[in-house]
């Protein structure tokens, strides 16, 4: 990864320190080690005051490590540095910004307050949870080929599934977003970071930990991986063996990056626009970030608590769920979708985002219905805490919920049909250029369109009430959030690496992704459909023999699927390591953060940028979205074609550099 | 033929030409299962009638887009216009915000009524009580003192499944009657059939319950007066298994 040593990232080093007690993998370990002590300490030491048989117990000592370790480990790698040493009433390390940018590869395995390490550590993250996930999947699809029992035992199956959803919702597509969001956000509202970049860097932390927990439950003895879906449905969960508590924890240390992230994103743009960028002139993948951020701060504490509520059934016997002790058991689904169904949108709407600066920039002209765009987003925020119970139509829930949820849940395709006509009138006489990026854009409005449909029938109840956990609601949720979410999120990757890694992509090997992915997709998820209409439940390792032959084609379409991904991956290394040298806005784009260099400066501009215009005025004589520092007189950004624009951005982020050291 | 190479043209063109042809497709392929209950045949058309819109708006999505690709795609990378600057166009906003708002209350009255007529109370309608456990079913005739792990069930007589479970959230489904309610522990959830068609079928599980989910599967059998109270005179005189379903496979992790 020679490509982020250039001098634009170099920070000033830092003085020689003790490794032993500095923040880092060395001192991670041992205090880690040292909390597994504490945690074992304590558990047995509570057990020999109360007298409890046997006194070592493995399920006990387990859970409090699972709670106590990561949090041991986080104060160790450097998580709580700052704020430890202020809590204490030590002088507290002035920030002189050496730990800023990243000097080579082993600076993304520290704790870093920049946002652009940090963007850049969430994406890998999340891409590296998605092969771990992927490759579950794969294994799914292999045991499904056939009837019967080929590769996989039921409840390593049943394990399969639950891990393979739980990472690719909770260490994949919401942190990838929050991952591209937090590089090129601050950069497009035209501030040199988040708001918080201590709290940006430990909510980063917090998520290896989540996914090392939710994979690492396959090591469980006598238990295997959590196997009860990643909607861990009472009472199985409350029943299930060790193996659940790593869910019902590994949740936590998700969503509480989750929260975390969304509140820094929310006063980062709130607090941190550059002079002139007013709500109405922001990117409208600010716009998207700053509705889901809403989402997940309102959302996420009710999986949450959820999540807790099991734990504490589960550990402490509370009996919430239990009904011979009077628990509620369709309560658990009610909290749980309050969350959940918001989720799709946490989930949906950066994605909105990214397709609309896409869109626009290859294009070559403006976001249709612009405002319009940015309250749809609004409207879907506000509806999408209504729709909860549609996941519940055949749960014995009362009756009268059923015909409103429906209601609303349909309603809901207004805002977002809204959007996917305005980003078609953005591309009619347009100048499209068909790049890779804008292919995964196309993809997914055709895509997306086809799993939001899908979700109308579902919404119907008569239909829902057939189709309910079939694998037509597979077909769905993966049409949503494949060829929803993930094609965005391709999207997205392809369209920032070049700004990101400072390098180009190779655009064949790009294009190939894109065909082998959009076939694959179709041929793995289509046929769900007609199985689940047909008859087949989801979440069975075995199924009748009339189901067969579309098996196999879903199984077929599922290794296409796998080959796809190992050609972006190639494509991303090996690009990353060796390909061209990217310019500053090789798309001649508008929006701020590619009026620098690729990869920006330390501090992302020399002076704040003030902004005098919409971001996506393409062919509009005259049109500029900001003035950079310097060229005040002589270039306003935009002005022509762009490009020279972008070069004379780029000697400023140079220039910048130089100055500084 | 010079208006057939305007873009609106052609969008027009290929939306109807697409819709005809997945709306060939909805109307011919038997997508479920034979129908068997008074509950398919709503179920079934509201579900056509869906799918036949749901043709329609997809294929007005891809002919914009495909044709949108082909007139106005970049020739040459030399090429560096920029498109026109339309901002947006309010007339057509308010349309595609109102037609599909419209539509879609349309669809929700429709749902409504249909959900109305599948749930009807009828009159002499029997109850039988299904109790779900992992990983078998069993049904309970209190009419004919009956308990059974098959589900006989005469045609043409309306039935309310009361359902419950004894240990985890089971789901009661049989596809070819199109209706299916969870079974939950702690309380009595129901589901109204009326089987229309003689025939066996199978009851099948939707609801994640554990290792032996896949395979808690219980016989439906749908038959005249006659052959059910044969069938019942079985049971009584104890030739025919009291309870059915799978043995519950035992894993190395298996659930309590």
């Amino acid at each position: 990864m020679a490509a982020v040593t250039t001098a634009v990232h170099a920070p000033p080093r830092p003085g020689p320190r003790n490794r032993l007690t500095a923040p880092g993998w060395i001192r991670a370990a041992w205090v880690s080690l040292a909390g597994a002590a504490f945690c074992f300490g304590l558990v047995v030491g509570l057990r020999a005051i109360q007298n409890y048989e046997p006194l070592i117990d493995g399920n006990a000592i387990v859970t409090v490590m699972l709670i106590g370790v990561p949090l041991f480990f986080l104060v160790g790698i450097g998580g709580f540095d700052y704020w430890g040493r202020w809590m204490i009433g030590r002088p507290t390390q002035p920030e002189d910004h050496s730990d800023h940018g990243a000097r080579s590869w082993k600076d993304y395995f520290r704790v870093n307050t920049d946002h652009k390490v940090i963007g850049i550590q969430y994406t890998v993250t999340a891409l590296f949870f998605l092969l771990v996930g992927g490759a579950m999947a794969e294994v799914i699809r292999a045991e499904l080929a056939q009837p019967g029992q080929q590769v996989v035992d039921p409840n390593t199956y049943n394990g399969l599934f639950s891990v393979h959803a739980s990472l690719m919702i909770f260490l994949v597509i919401i942190p990838i977003f929050a991952g591209l969001a937090n590089y090129v956000l601050p950069l497009m509202i035209g501030a040199p970071d988040m708001a918080f970049p201590r709290l940006n860097a430990l909510s980063y932390w917090l998520l290896p930990v989540a996914g090392v927990m939710m994979t690492a439950s396959f090591l469980v003895p006598d238990s295997g991986a959590f196997n009860t879906g990643w909607t861990a449905y009472a009472p199985l969960s409350t029943d299930a063996p060790l193996g659940q508590n790593f869910f019902t924890i590994g949740v936590q240390f998700a969503g509480t990056s989750s929260i975390m992230t969304a509140l820094n994103f929310i006063v980062t743009i709130i607090t941190m626009r550059a002079p002139g960028m007013t709500f109405w002139r922001m990117p409208l993948l600010v716009w998207a970030n700053f509705t889901t951020s809403l989402l997940v701060v309102i959302a996420t504490p009710f999986v949450a608590g959820s999540q807790f509520l099991v734990l504490i059934d589960r550990a402490l016997h509370a009996n919430f769920f239990d009904a011979a002790q009077g628990g509620d058991i369709i309560s658990y689904q009610h909290i749980f979708w309050f969350y959940s169904h918001p989720a799709v949108y946490i989930m949906m709407l950066p994605g909105f985002g990214i397709i609309s600066e896409i869109i626009s920039t290859k294009s070559r002209k403006p976001v249709f219905g612009y405002r319009l765009m940015a309250l749809s987003l609004l409207a879907i925020l506000v509806l999408g805490f209504t729709v909860w119970a549609h996941h519940m139509f055949v749960s014995g829930m009362w009756n009268w919920l059923r015909v409103p949820m429906m209601i609303t849940t349909m309603l809901i395709a207004v805002p977002t049909g809204i959007k996917i006509f305005s980003w078609l009138a953005t591309l009619w006489k347009g100048v499209l250029e068909m790049s890779t990026p804008m292919l995964f854009a196309l993809g997914f409005i055709s895509m997306f369109t086809l799993g939001g449909i899908s979700g109308i029938m579902l919404a119907a109840i008569p239909v829902d009430i057939h189709t309910s956990d079939s694998y037509f609601v597979v077909a769905h949720i993966h049409y949503v959030l494949f060829g929803g979410s993930m094609f965005t999120i391709f999207a997205g990757i392809y369209y920032w690496f070049p700004k990101m890694t400072g390098r180009m992509f190779d655009e064949r090997l790009g294009k190939l992704h894109f065909w082998m992915t959009f076939v694959g997709f179709n041929v793995t998820f289509g046929p769900m459909h007609w199985l689940g209409l047909e008859g087949m439940p989801r979440r069975v390792a075995d199924y009748a023999d009339k189901f067969a032959a579309w098996n196999l084609v879903s199984s077929i379409g599922a290794f296409l699927l796998g080959a796809a991904t190992l050609v972006f991956v190639y494509n991303f290394i090996a690009s990353w390591a060796g390909g061209p040298r990217a310019p500053g806005n090789p798309w001649r784009a508008r929006t701020l953060e590619w009026q620098v260099s690729s990869p920006p400066p330390i501090f992302n501009f020399d002076e704040i940028p003030q902004v005098v215009g919409g971001p996506y005025e393409y062919g509009v004589p005259g049109s500029v979205h900001a003035v950079l520092n310097g060229d005040r007189e002589k270039v306003a950004v935009g002005a022509d074609g762009n490009g020279q624009a972008a070069h004379a951005a780029e000697g400023n982020g140079n220039g910048a550099e130089t100055r500084r050291e | 033929m010079k208006h057939l190479r305007n873009p609106f043209v052609q969008v027009g063109l290929w939306t109807a030409a697409i819709t005809a042809v997945v709306g060939v497709l909805v109307w011919t392929v038997p997508w479920e299962p034979e129908s068997a209950s008074t509950a398919a045949g709503p179920i079934d058309t509201l579900y056509d009638v869906l799918a036949l819109i749901s043709a329609f708006v997809l294929a007005l999505v891809t002919s914009i887009l495909l044709v949108a690709v082909v007139h106005f795609r970049k020739r040459s990378p030399d090429d560096l216009r920029d498109g026109e600057p339309i901002h947006g166009h309010t007339r057509l906003e308010v349309v595609w915000t109102t037609i599909p708002a419209l539509l879609m209350v349309g669809a929700a009255v429709y749902s409504g009524l249909v959900l109305a007529d599948i749930e009807e109370s009828k009159a002499d309608t029997q109850t039988i009580r299904v109790t779900g456990e992992q990983f078998a079913w069993t049904f309970e005739y209190p009419d004919q003192d009956l308990r059974s792990g098959a589900l006989h069930l005469v045609e043409d007589q309306p039935y309310q499944f009361k359902i419950t479970a004894k240990d985890v959230i089971h789901s009661f489904w049989v596809p070819q009657f199109r209706m299916k309610k969870d079974a939950v522990p702690g309380m009595t959830t129901d589901v109204r059939v009326t089987p229309t068609r003689k025939g066996e079928y199978t009851l099948v599980c939707t609801e994640l319950c554990g290792l032996g989910h896949s395979t808690m599967r219980a016989p439906v059998v749908v038959q005249d007066q006659a052959g059910f109270d044969r069938w019942a005179e079985r049971v009584k005189a104890g030739q025919e298994p009291q309870a059915g379903g799978v043995v519950p496979q035992q894993g190395s992790g298996g659930q309590p």
